[in-house]
């Protein structure tokens, strides 16, 4: 009896470690093939990225074909437009996060604005820049960068807004009684006490925003248009670093693909810090 | 002679209960601690549609500790929650009846609650530090309900501190975090920042169950150095501490008020049943 039950334990046990190895082997496989992707993408970007990168490109703006140009418009310009958008869609995105977590619990209104807000998160960026591209392109008589900041600022909002909300969620709900246990009135309580606490999660939502729209092409396309030359003024089409290698990567000029390699290295680059930055803020907190 | 005697004395036990203030039990509550800083009277609390009180009289001295007792889910710290209002910031709990004090029925619709929250504070059952300096946490209540110049808001925090048995550990650290301290020395943190609001009442909601033993019997240290300033309520699992802490101690089960007695007394000779047998430990 018992060395039957040895048998079919032996038998159960077999097969199992057969299953466990088969469910590993696919797994290990899985992971090899999407490194494999990311590292040559990187690889690939790093070696034509570096290979391309020289003084040039940070000192001279875009010019013609053979020309020896930079990226100088471009880098300033997705910083103007980067920082704008996410002047713009940062108050609006916690404002409405803190909505959501600390005033609209259980609420319809508040359910609503939380499904829009989601659908906002996942929606093709590309739409939201026909959106901007008809509702004030169109109507303002053309390109311009205040265009393109708006579509970024749209991208960022329900980023920010998803973060802010999921932050303030994690407060134990103790912190919120202790302050109202004071006397304190209820936006003092989210103002002062919530929002601090909740603040290097909050920075962190906002970093990683502005690192998805650094990147952003999409928005671009149909609002701030691009420029050739040296702008910084945001009522006419601006250049950006994403459209810049957008037109660069499809031309057929080498040195322009060159430029387009070294700009795509700089935007991986910046998104890179952010991230890691990202990572610091929230790490500290811990 | 007699008939003047009969229409002295007449009045008094004769008279109808004047609103929801009736009853024999209430009135002997009342004659029991003629100095009571609350007195509740017949209230009543729901959470929705469930009575989670069910006609509660008691007084809490002036200046005396108050122990809150019974079994998970008896109402102890619903009824603490009804003394500042803290259940009025969840829609669809409601109490009704008399909670007086100075004079104004608190649970009444029309009170001013954050002025009647710098009276009665609150201890919690986990340490609250509020993510700030130790001094801005206790400055943080103050700046709420007074304009204090910077000499007199460091006294201040100064005076709490001490209160707290806290100043010695942290006066050199009073610009750094309050994250950074210990459990017992957070809670303490938080009693000075409740006290330091100069309340009349102070709150505690079993506010050593998350500490160590030396950290607890600190706090069941401050609390009865507290009394000498403040009203006591104070809610507890541990029989051992209201029997330690506590002037009076109140047993609820299921909702009610079985009994109220001196400490002394409701440990030693309950007059109900129940109590007995909770206190003894045959349920709960």
């Amino acid at each position: 009896m018992a060395a039957r039950h040895a048998g079919v334990a032996q038998g159960l046990g077999r097969r199992r470690r057969r299953a466990d190895r088969i469910i590993r082997a696919l797994c290990v496989l899985a992971t090899l093939v999407a490194c494999g992707f990311l590292v040559s993408i990187l690889g690939l970007l790093f070696y034509r990225g570096f290979g391309a990168l020289n003084a040039n490109i940070f000192l001279e703006v875009t010019k013609p074909p053979g020309s020896h140009g930079g990226l100088l418009n471009a880098i300033v310009g997705s910083i103007i437009q980067t920082t704008i958008g996410t002047a713009i869609g940062t108050p609006i995105g916690l404002l409405v996060g803190t909505y959501l977590a600390e005033y609209a619990q259980g609420s319809r209104l508040g359910g609503m604005v939380r499904f829009v807000s989601d659908i906002l998160l996942s929606a093709p960026s590309i739409l939201i820049g026909l959106f901007v591209y008809s509702a004030l392109v169109v109507p303002f008589g053309g390109f311009s960068g205040w265009a393109g900041c708006v579509a970024l600022a749209i991208i960022v909002i329900p980023i920010v807004v998803r973060t802010t909300e999921d932050m303030l969620a994690l407060l134990p709900n103790t912190l919120r009684e202790a302050v109202i246990a004071l006397g304190a009135p209820k936006w003092k309580m989210v103002v002062l006490v919530c929002w601090r606490a909740a603040a290097s999660g909050i920075l962190t939502g906002v970093l990683l925003a502005i690192a998805r729209v650094a990147g952003e092409t999409a928005p671009l396309l149909f609002t701030s248009l691009g420029n050739n030359g040296w702008s910084v003024d945001l009522s006419k089409p601006f250049p950006s670093l994403p459209l810049t290698i957008y037109a660069y990567a499809g031309s057929p000029y080498q040195d322009w693909i060159d430029l387009a390699w070294a700009g795509a290295l700089l935007i991986t680059l910046g998104v890179l810090g952010l991230n890691i930055l990202a990572r610091g803020v929230l790490r500290k907190k811990a | 002679m007699n008939g003047t005697m009969t229409e002295q004395t007449s009045p008094t036990p004769g008279s109808p209960p004047q609103g929801s203030f009736g009853g024999l039990a209430a009135r002997s509550a009342a004659a029991v601690n003629p100095t009571a800083r609350i007195s509740i009277r017949n209230l009543e609390f729901f959470y929705g549609s469930n009575r989670a009180l069910k006609g509660i009289n008691i007084d809490y001295p002036e200046r005396q500790v108050t122990g809150m007792i019974g079994p998970s889910g008896c109402g102890k710290s619903t009824l603490l929650r009804v003394l500042n209002r803290m259940y009025s910031l969840y829609p669809g709990q409601r109490a009704t009846g008399e909670v007086m004090m100075d004079g104004r029925n608190i649970v009444a619709p029309e009170v001013d609650l954050n002025d009647l929250r710098s009276k009665v504070g609150m201890v919690f059952q986990k340490p609250t530090p509020f993510p700030m300096t130790i001094h801005e946490n206790i400055a943080f209540g103050v700046r709420l309900h007074e304009k204090l110049n910077k000499a007199q808001m460091d006294e201040r925090v100064e005076w709490a501190l001490t209160r707290a048995a806290l100043w010695g550990e942290v006066k050199d650290r009073l610009h750094g975090s309050a994250m950074g301290l210990s459990g017992g020395q957070q809670q303490r943190l938080c009693i000075a920042r409740t006290i330091a609001v100069r309340p009349e009442v102070i709150l505690f909601d079993e506010p050593t169950s998350a500490l160590d033993p030396i950290s607890t019997l600190k706090i069941e240290e401050l609390i009865d150095e507290l009394k000498q300033d403040f009203t006591i309520a104070i809610v507890t699992h541990n029989m051992q501490q209201a029997a330690r802490c506590a002037d009076q101690v109140a047993f609820f089960y299921l909702g009610e008020l079985i009994e109220v007695a001196p400490a002394a007394e409701l440990f030693t000779a309950p007059r109900q049943q129940k109590t007995q047998e909770y206190i003894t430990g045959r349920f709960g």
